[in-house]
């Protein structure tokens, strides 16, 4: 089990599972090569790196440079570009719609959207939105994401 | 004073955060004894400095549950300030004040459900007046709210909007003891813990109106 904790991203093959822990408002981004079994999740906080008002590097904290540096070390490991496909969870708002103006989770999945769809990255399922967290499990060996959340059932996409 | 750094903080700030958590939980003590008609005592509380990383640790690892109570503080100081109350806690106050035992915090009816609420308004009211006793900063705080959930993503909210996942907080340990009375069978003792994420300005604020550099 590969733990990917949060503003950071990982790459798995054969029979290794990835794992990210409570997503609220950050994205889990798990991209899959079916062909070449190389699977990459990435869990991301924030949508833009230019819009950072932090004194912080850590760009793997947003979608953009996560997303991008995911896809790089995937082909490092043998995957093909073009097969990748992507399933997304999280982007919830932890306190529900009026604890914050700006809802972040939201701003969040439409990023991850956008860019996967400059990349041509096909989503080919998601489960996103709402005020619950979501604790993430991707198999490499057959490109399922699992989803755990408290007080509801797994849900295999 | 000009904070640019929660870890610039010394040994007298300290001091001073630990007496404001010392009055808090106090005034804390004080009205969840009327709540639940039961004599409440307090242990010393332990006022730290933390990163969210290590807070999440502290309260059980990120996909522990926990229930998470928000207000947003507008005024003087601005910020939030998050009461986190383990699962254990919730059933003891829940059972003490209902009489009935729930089987997980998820199962709490709306009256349960409200009175939780607003015992999270109580215990940062606590503190906050303990502030505005202390200063004369006075703060206006939003409504509460509520969720129970894995506190990795609780504590994320916090991170996300002040945007440095490094950021500090101030995390305020407290351990409440409930008897029937003095020298009579202990009840239950419950921890909650109270995290303070001001903005440095603010915090800044607070040692000039009490006087310290």
């Amino acid at each position: 089990m590969v733990i990917v904790s949060i503003a950071d991203l990982a790459v798995a093959s054969g029979d290794e599972t990835l794992v990210t822990y409570a997503l609220g408002s950050c994205v889990g981004i798990c991209l899959y090569d079916s062909v070449n079994r190389v699977a990459g999740l990435a869990h991301i906080m924030l949508p833009w790196s230019k819009e950072a008002v932090s004194t912080e590097n850590n760009m793997r904290r947003y979608a953009d440079t996560g997303i991008t540096e995911l896809i790089t070390k995937m082909i490092d490991s043998g995957a093909k570009k073009a097969q990748i496909t992507a399933k997304i969870a999280g982007g919830a708002q932890m306190f529900g719609a009026a604890s914050s103006a700006f809802n972040i989770g939201e701003r969040n999945i439409k990023a991850v959207i956008k860019i996967l769809e400059t990349y041509r990255i096909p989503i080919i399922a998601s489960e996103t939105g709402g005020s619950y967290a979501r604790t993430v499990y991707f198999h490499a060996q057959n490109g399922t994401m699992e989803i755990r959340s408290a007080n509801r059932d797994t849900l295999m996409i | 004073m000009k904070l640019s750094r929660m870890e610039d903080l010394g040994p007298v700030h300290y001091d001073v955060l630990k007496e404001i958590g010392n009055i808090g939980q106090g005034n804390a003590a004080t009205a969840l004894s009327s709540f639940s008609n039961k004599l409440v005592t307090i242990d010393v509380p332990n006022v730290r400095v933390l990163g969210i990383n290590q807070a999440i640790e502290y309260l059980g690892g990120p996909d522990n549950i926990v229930t998470g109570i928000l207000v947003r503080l507008h005024g003087d100081i601005n910020g939030m300030m998050l009461t986190i109350l383990q699962s254990g806690f919730i059933k003891a106050l829940v059972e003490m004040v209902f009489g009935r035992t729930p089987a997980t915090p998820f199962d709490l009816n709306e009256i349960e459900c409200s009175f939780i609420q607003e015992i999270g308004n109580i215990l940062s009211g606590s503190y906050l007046n303990a502030i505005s006793s202390l200063s004369g900063m006075t703060t206006d705080v939003s409504v509460p709210y509520v969720t129970t959930d894995m506190v990795g993503a609780i504590l994320a909210v916090p991170a996300v909007e002040f945007a440095e996942l490094g950021s500090k907080v101030l995390f305020i340990d407290d351990c409440f003891t409930f008897s029937e009375g003095f020298n009579e069978k202990m009840l239950t003792a419950s921890r909650s813990n109270m995290i303070l994420i001001p903005d440095l300005q603010s915090l800044g604020n607070l040692f000039d109106k009490l006087g310290i550099s």
